[in-house]
């Protein structure tokens, strides 16, 4: 006899949530983070006056978002071990993840370094700091504030990004819900249920994002 | 210097020779932008607590030669010497080391404050002294809320740039730079950005500080402060200095046609 679909989505529930926090939002975050650290230093290749290496900047930003996130993916799960590179899934999809975060975040924090008036470079020299120092202490808190609500948007893509994972053999929350829905044939129920889940998963970090705004423009006349 | 001093007229000449060690020599600074000469060979010589107003029309180059001291612009050629410790020769395309040796003899106040926005007045003060100095923060703050409590700004210590008035951004800009114990303070028009009603505030710390020995070059339009406050005028026009002295001399009786213009047009507005 079936069970009644109440029932399934009660008792899927768990596997699903634990999909979500064993799978999507660990590598929604290490893959974001990497990322970011990649947009920097990409960003700041980018504002380089070295022709040589903005170029190089501005080739992979170019390359990243020229091309589909699920084609990266497979490229580096099921291409590149027919060069004898194996990688497995996990790091395969934080790899493709995060390189994908750096080539989007890259243009956004260049664009908020360069929104920070050149009169702070200017007084960060005069107090006798270096560039490097000037950029840490001066340039990039004031250019955090500006990018904070389209780095919101670029993770809080990465996080239903992540599904593509289940692609790849990641365990994560849509890859649970995929063998749920194969095993009980109540697809609509599982993937609707699943979509509920990455809504509520969204919804929180929309009000991270703006209690840090807030926080932000702390310093900013309204 | 003295109000009778020939070279005065003379804005070629180099200076007379100076009793003691010249705080600041400046000597043959050049500097093209492009095609565009900003300075022509500039000659300047300031004394240890001298007051030294830089005036002169737009693009005259004046706010160039405060920002090659500060090391924001490198010349291409000439020399600055700060108390014969400092030595640069922008000719021999000295390192970014040796100019920073060069800067930090100096601090500069802009025109727009340039107050850090995402720190508060406090921040803004000991940022230099213990981020590049090393001073320990509990001396740096001490300093601070003195220096803040001599231009009436204790009570503001706390506040972000955008709550405080123009006048009082200032007053933080000029704090900002005492708090580094420069040997030479620069002014780039410190009261250009300021509603006339709060210039007035800014000239008399400006003034006080002139009383205290402090060694200042401004950059200014305001020829009344120049003449109550400097030790000596230097009239710029096109990357040159077209003649310097006493400020009696330079603005009450000026001996070159050009200086003449540009006092009357001044003073027609």
């Amino acid at each position: 006899m079936q069970e009644p679909i109440a029932d399934l989505l009660l008792r899927s529930l768990l596997p699903l949530i634990e999909g979500a926090i064993l799978g999507t939002i660990p590598l929604a975050l290490s893959s974001f983070a990497i990322g970011l650290v990649i947009a920097l230093g990409m960003a700041l290749m980018r504002l380089s006056k070295n022709r040589l290496v903005s170029g190089i900047a501005r080739a992979y930003i170019s390359v990243i978002r020229g091309t589909p996130l699920l084609v990266q993916l497979f490229v580096i799960f099921y291409g590149l071990p027919s060069i004898g590179l194996v990688v497995d899934p996990w790091p395969s999809a934080i790899i493709a993840f995060s390189l994908n975060v750096g080539g989007y975040a890259a243009e956004v924090i260049r664009a908020a370094i360069l929104s920070v008036p050149k009169g702070q470079w200017e007084a960060g020299h005069t107090i006798g700091m270096s560039r490097g120092r000037t950029l840490v202490r001066i340039i990039l808190p004031q250019a955090a504030r500006v990018s904070v609500p389209p780095l919101s948007n670029t993770f809080i893509s990465l996080v239903k990004d992540t599904s593509l994972a289940s692609l790849i053999l990641v365990t994560e929350l849509f890859r649970n819900a995929q063998e749920i829905a194969a095993f009980s044939q109540e697809f609509m129920a599982l993937y609707i249920e699943a979509a509920v889940i990455y809504w509520v998963i969204c919804l929180a970090l929309s009000s991270v994002q703006g209690s840090l705004e807030k926080r932000l423009d702390r310093y900013v006349a309204h | 210097m003295s109000p009778t001093d020939p070279i005065a007229a003379d804005p070629s000449g180099a200076d007379p020779s100076p009793a003691g060690q010249a705080l600041l020599t400046v000597r043959g600074l050049s500097k093209r932008f492009g095609d565009n000469e900003v300075l022509k060979s500039i000659d300047l010589t300031v004394q240890p607590g001298q007051i030294v107003a830089l005036i002169g029309p737009s693009g005259s180059g004046k706010t160039t030669v405060l920002r090659s001291l500060n090391g924001l612009e490198v010349p291409d050629a000439g020399i600055a010497d700060v108390a014969g410790e400092v030595h640069v020769d922008f000719a021999a395309s000295p390192s970014r080391a040796e100019i920073n040796a060069l800067r930090d003899r100096s601090a500069m106040v802009f025109q727009h404050f340039n107050l850090f926005p995402h720190k508060t007045v406090l921040e803004n003060v000991i940022e230099g002294p213990v981020q590049v100095q090393k001073r320990s923060k509990v001396d740096a703050t001490a300093d601070a809320l003195a220096l803040l409590a001599r231009v009436g700004l204790s009570d503001k210590r706390d506040a972000y740039p955008f709550e405080l008035s123009g006048g009082q951004q200032q007053r933080v800009g000029i704090v900002r730079a005492l708090a580094l114990k420069p040997q030479l303070l620069l002014f780039d028009e410190p009261t250009s950005s300021l509603d006339p009603e709060l210039v007035g505030d800014v000239l008399d710390v400006i003034r006080e500080l002139a009383g205290e020995g402090w060694t200042m070059l401004i950059v200014t339009h305001e020829l009344q402060f120049a003449k109550q406050v400097a030790d000596q005028v230097v009239f710029m026009d096109g990357g040159r200095v077209v003649e310097h002295g006493h400020p009696r001399d330079v603005l009450v009786s000026p001996q070159h046609e050009r200086t003449r213009q540009f006092l009357r047009r001044l003073l027609d507005r």
